[in-house]
């Protein structure tokens, strides 16, 4: 059944979980958890299954085996007298809504305008009323430095406009988790430094929990308090990111950040 | 005998009428309703089978098979002699809105696979209903796509409709021949007949290439 939601519970727990695509396995019997508050970046070689890790908590996935839980919750499935059970589509969309994703390609509904795209979920989801829904989208729109933008269209954009639209709509929903997967790689580099400003703020303004993969080192080390190692589906090494960046214990994960920050 | 003109204009202007009354009560009649038929029933079709369980979809395949491999002129008169007492007009009007509704839904479908799979995720990562995402993000997308092969199909099945002879419909081929029959000579009524289609067909080609124009996401 569904658990108590006490404080002490983690936002996300991962207990045993298991994915694979066919033969393939991405995820190895994996344990971690995500507390409250906490800014998470999951860094690795690509292939080390962090997108997967991502994904999964959003059920984009489903999960080959083990279980998790958000907010003391199961997700997608549970064990009830020693049996693994999968639960309802409806059980799944009600977790899911504390749940906020922002994509690498953005992912903005192209048939809707801006503002459109920011109360489509909080009206018809949460069943904000539209006028308060608005009034929301265009605060979110001025804090992601759009508030001219409402009523263009998503590809009217460019890149970095159309990444801080999803931000703002990602918000909009109030998640108490926000998910960033790769956000900056399809954006030009000069691009990017817009981007990862707004998403600076969002972490120094909120207490939002947040699971983060990206390629930006700085900026990993700038917002997050943990950071995980991973390679071939495994936590290869755990430490906060001044650790983690100057002196890592593993050699795995010294022979990628060399590789990944060149000279 | 050598006296009969290749035109009689008197001949042209006599039949004019009859054939426009035909070609108005009857080819534009079924064209547009067994077209919406056939839109909407096609939509329908594309959903149910990309979201039901196998089985069900993968039936709906094979019945949409048969149907579009099989002549449209059989099918009329298939459903002509199982249903003798139904009203002729009304057996084509729903024939071929059944009939084109399977080609639509092929054009639906092709609209449907190609919106990005990043919108299903996004409307899965918003909670988005199932319905509300078919509705406001899927089918709105892969409309625009469709447009323009839909309308193909509309001309495609607005130049069919001389088939429904075979179930005694007088449409305006039908109203032709009978003019031609009774007062011996054809080629007035079958010249102005072809004229009809030609005059309605290319017009709407047109409109189609300007609707798909406009839907366009950016100007």
């Amino acid at each position: 059944m569904v658990r108590d939601t006490s404080q002490e519970e983690p936002a996300i727990r991962f207990q045993d979980v298991n994915k694979s695509f066919g033969d393939h396995v991405v995820l190895d019997q994996l344990n971690f958890t995500v507390n409250k508050g906490d800014r998470v970046t999951l860094i690795g070689p690509s292939g080390s299954g962090k997108t997967t890790i991502l994904r999964l908590v959003m059920t984009l996935e489903e999960l080959t085996g083990g279980y998790i839980f958000i907010d003391g919750q199961p997700l997608t499935h549970d064990l009830r007298d020693g049996r693994r059970v999968e639960l309802k589509e409806k059980h799944r969309n009600e977790v899911r809504k504390r749940i906020g994703m922002v994509f690498q390609q953005f992912n903005l509904f192209p048939n809707m305008t801006v503002i459109e795209n920011i109360i489509e979920a909080p009206v018809h989801v949460l069943k904000v009323p539209k006028s308060q829904a608005i009034t929301r989208a265009r605060e979110l729109l001025d804090k992601v430095g759009l508030a001219d933008k409402e009523h263009a269209h998503p590809l009217e954009l460019s890149g970095g406009q159309q990444q801080r639209v999803a931000i703002a709509r990602a918000l909009a929903m109030d998640p108490e988790i926000l998910l960033l997967d790769e956000v900056t790689s399809a954006l030009d580099p000069e691009i990017v430094g817009e981007v990862l400003e707004v998403l600076r703020e969002v972490a120094r303004t909120t207490d939002i929990t947040m699971l983060i993969v990206t390629h930006e080192m700085q900026f990993a080390r700038d917002v997050s308090n943990r950071v995980l190692m991973f390679d071939s589906g495994s936590i290869v090494e755990e430490a906060s990111p001044e650790v983690m960046f100057t002196q890592p214990t593993e050699q795995r994960t010294r022979d990628f950040l060399a590789a990944v920050l060149g000279d | 005998m050598n006296s009969r003109p290749l035109w009689d204009w008197d001949a042209a202007w006599e039949v004019l009428p009859l054939l426009l009354e035909a070609f108005i009560t009857v080819t534009l009649y079924v064209t547009v309703v067994s077209s919406f038929i056939a839109a909407v029933l096609g939509l329908v079709l594309a959903i149910a089978r990309r979201s039901s369980p196998r089985p069900i979809s993968a039936l709906i395949g094979l019945v949409s098979n048969v149907i579009r491999m099989t002549p449209i002129v059989v099918q009329l008169l298939f459903a002509y002699y199982i249903f003798l007492d139904a009203e002729p007009l009304l057996i084509g009007v729903i024939i071929f809105g059944i009939h084109y509704a399977t080609y639509m839904s092929e054009v639906y479908r092709a609209g449907i696979d190609a919106v990005p799979a990043g919108q299903w995720e996004a409307a899965t990562a918003l909670s988005m209903s199932r319905r509300r995402t078919w509705g406001a993000v899927i089918v709105p997308q892969a409309l625009r796509a469709t447009v323009p092969a839909l309308g193909n199909y509309v001309i495609s099945m607005f130049k069919d409709t001389p088939f429904l002879i075979a179930i005694t419909v007088t449409e305006v081929v039908r109203a032709a021949q009978t003019y031609g029959g009774n007062h011996f000579t054809y080629i007035e009524a079958i010249t102005l007949t072809g004229l009809i289609f030609l005059l309605s067909s290319y017009p709407t080609s047109l409109l189609i290439g300007r609707l798909e124009k406009r839907l366009a996401y950016t100007n």
